[in-house]
């Protein structure tokens, strides 16, 4: 057992945190609202080499690990970045490894500023992917259509319209048909792609969403020190004490559940699909219990849209639903550990 | 990173499965549940002669020196086998208190015997009006020459009937605050005027009173100073709450889930039906969060760190998880779900219902679940201390 993160790991981290503590404080989350885009920070990840990271050197990446990944995606996270960085990381590793790093399309995920490539997390249903992470902003679109696994390429034109929503993302629906279409895979290597590609953008969601839940945290506990009632600091009532110490449990637990879903990747294979759903699944709990409980913590104050705590309550809900209906995902995590039932 | 035990740990699972292989049988297991007394002497002894109760010390202290991924691999398959083993737990935390605070010769008489599994140690420090508080400890022990006389009462004297030593928390000044008139011993179970009264519980576990009626023990068996007990118990607590692994979850999760593959219900197999399936889905996860947990308590302990804060999240998971558990599993169970253990009906053996009935004391022992909130949110949080 190894739990502390290496030299070139803390490096990274301490790169990243500080990059998005400087480029995404809490006006620049609030001011890429409603849309939940800020091309400046995304051309400015892009100097960083942020999307293209974790495509192999050899398609032009930097070939980082998926827990490497999982560890910017704990800063992404913390910063509530206004960039869709969990699924540009995904979706370019998809596109390597789906051989189509040739591509000119995948090459301008590498420009500057970089193109974005969304993930479909579901099949298309009539040739649409439904609310798609990241779609109203991506210049790509990658996801299974008709057993096809595909990219296709169609520039925002300002006509793609992001309903409005909860966490305030870029999410639309996208035409899988439509645009400039490109078949990377067929049959059982399409699905099998995708399916691996769905479970690393789990691990990824994992990691921003323990990332979340950490920073909403500290919100809790920060206002719990310095808010006084009948004289004293309300942290040091036993029940508000009592409901951080909950949270903070559940957000160790979160993330050292992330980071092992994302080391299993290369250490453990044959666990990956099932820690990569049980991160997400856990994550995505414990960042609404820690965001719940900092912004109730905060009390009339954590209900006005002038304190930061909504913005985390809001996407702590918000992000992880892009993947559905989390008790679909637990069944689905009872098909990888029991089987899939038989149909009879 | 990495989240394996490693080869060491693997190597030494291997050893310990082939010995509870020939050690353990269902025979121990149901005497264990049937007497409520969760000890069994041959085994003890069978552990002691492999080195094994103090398997973590070094070499000169009679340990094997193992590390503490090897501790995990022997804890693990212990709860994974259903063995008792209260005695060793017990016993390893009054040893571990000795080895730092004893004298000479005290370590010289205790430890070697305690390590070879020739007698075990039961704790004294609860009492009808301290539980939580244990420094408001009353029963008394007083000077006569050479000698300290004792009189009270303790409170969940577990496994006293079949200790030799009850390790003591006694006031020895009443003139002083609470924390500093204390004092700690080890008596004799067997000394004139102890007596022990059996305790019964809903998880089915004996207990026990013990009183104290002017009972006499020499000076040299004292720990620690006069009046010193605090700082002795701070040592003791933590060992109470160090060493961990998996937990009763765990194996309650295995068997349901084989149950549930080798049982029809409905027209079906049970592990088919979705109700099913989301309740064991879940608690695997819970798990799975229960052993990284239990890790980062050994990580921080191989790297030479004191895990306090870390040992209470465990705590805390583990606990208030296997209640959830426990509760949630039994309603799958369904109505079969009230059948005990014995009966030929009793679904996993009878295993999730008397679970149900363990679970509440594992967030009461060890430093009750309301003690480890507070120390995660005044030592890991920084929030200020609590209004007690």
């Amino acid at each position: 057992v190894q739990l502390g993160l290496t030299d070139d790991q803390e490096q990274l981290v301490s790169v990243f945190q500080t990059f998005f503590a400087k480029e995404s404080p809490p006006d620049r989350v609030r001011g890429a609202e409603p849309l939940g885009f800020d091309a400046e920070l995304w051309a400015k990840l892009g100097e960083l080499g942020g999307p293209t990271m974790g495509v192999s050197e050899e398609s032009g990446g930097a070939g980082a690990s998926l827990l490497d990944l999982e560890l910017v995606c704990e800063q992404f996270g913390a910063a509530l970045a206004p960039v869709p960085l969990v699924d540009v990381l995904a979706s370019a590793r998809l596109l390597d490894a789906a051989g189509a790093t040739g591509m000119e399309h995948l090459g301008s995920v590498a420009a500057s500023p970089p193109a974005i490539a969304a993930l479909a997390l579901r099949p298309s249903i009539d040739g649409v992917a439904r609310l798609v992470p990241a779609g109203a902003v991506a210049h790509m679109v990658v996801g299974l259509d008709d057993g096809e696994l595909v990219a296709v390429v169609a520039p925002p034109d300002g006509e793609i319209r992001s309903p409005t929503n909860l966490g305030s993302g870029p999410i639309a629906h996208r035409s899988l048909r439509s645009g400039s279409r490109h078949v990377l895979a067929t049959g059982a290597r399409a699905s099998g792609l995708a399916a691996v590609a769905v479970d690393e953008w789990r691990v990824l969601m994992a990691g921003a969403l323990a990332g979340l839940a950490t920073a909403a945290l500290d919100l809790g506990v920060t206002y719990a020190k310095n808010r006084h009632q009948f004289g004293v600091p309300i942290g040091s009532f036993q029940s508000i004490a009592r409901d951080l110490a909950d949270a903070a449990t559940a957000v160790e637990g979160a993330r050292l559940l992330a980071r092992e879903a994302a080391w299993a990747a290369t250490e453990a294979p044959g666990e990956f699909t099932a820690l990569a759903m049980m991160a997400f699944l856990f994550a995505a709990r414990t960042a609404q219990q820690s965001a719940g409980t900092a912004l109730h913590v905060h009390g009339g104050y954590g209900y006005m849209l002038e304190y930061d705590i909504q913005l985390y309550y809001r996407r702590a809900k918000a992000w992880p639903l892009a993947a559905g209906d989390p008790r679909r995902g637990v069944q689905h995590l009872a098909d990888t550990l029991f089987g899939a039932v038989e149909e009879g | 990173m990495d989240f394996r035990l490693g080869a060491k740990s693997d190597a030494f699972r291997e050893e310990v499965r082939s010995f509870i292989e020939e050690h353990v049988t269902d025979e121990l297991i149901e005497q264990a549940h049937e007497t409520g007394t969760m000890h069994d002497w041959d085994l003890h002894r069978a552990l002691g002669e492999r080195g094994w109760i103090a398997a973590s010390w070094p070499i000169e202290y009679g340990g094997q020196g193992r590390d503490p991924y090897e501790i995990t691999a022997l804890k693990d398959e212990l709860r994974l086998a259903g063995v008792p083993q209260d005695g060793i737990g017990n016993t390893m935390i009054v040893a571990n208190t000795l080895r730092h605070v004893g004298t000479e010769e005290q370590k010289r008489r205790f430890l070697p015997p305690a390590l070879a599994g020739d007698f075990i140690f039961a704790l004294g420090y609860s009492e009808p009006d301290s539980g939580s508080d244990v420094a408001a400890a009353k029963t008394r022990a007083e000077r006569d020459g050479e000698e300290w006389v004792i009189n009270g009462q303790k409170m969940f004297t577990t496994l006293a009937h079949e200790a030799k030593y009850v390790f003591l928390l006694a006031r020895t000044n009443v003139d002083v605050p609470k924390h500093k008139g204390l004092t700690t011993f080890i008596v004799p179970l067997d000394a004139p005027g102890v007596e022990i009264q059996p305790v019964h519980t809903v998880g089915g576990e004996r207990t026990n009173i013990t009183f104290y009626t002017d009972v006499r023990i020499p000076d040299d068996l004292r720990v620690g100073a006069v009046d010193g007990g605090w700082d002795v118990m701070t040592v003791a607590l933590t060992f109470e709450r160090g060493g961990t692994g998996l937990t009763e979850a765990h194996r309650m999760w295995e068997r349901a889930v084989a149950w549930a593959r080798a049982t029809r219900r409905h027209g079906r197999a049970v592990i088919d039906d979705p109700l099913v399936r989301e309740r064991l889905a879940n608690m695997a996860i819970d798990n799975e969060v229960a052993k990284l947990l239990a890790y980062r308590v050994s990580w921080v302990a191989a790297s030479g760190g004191l895990p306090g804060v870390e040992g209470s999240m465990h705590k805390l998971w583990y606990s208030e998880r296997l209640n959830a558990a426990a509760s949630d599993l039994l309603d799958m169970l369904a109505e079969d779900g009230v059948l005990s253990h014995g009966e030929p009906e009793a679904p996993v053996d009878g295993l999730v219902e008397r679970t149900y009935r363990h679970a509440p004391v594992t967030t009461i022992y060890g430093g009750s679940n309301e003690v480890q909130r507070s120390i995660v949110a005044e030592r890991g949080l920084g929030l200020p201390r609590s209004r007690r």
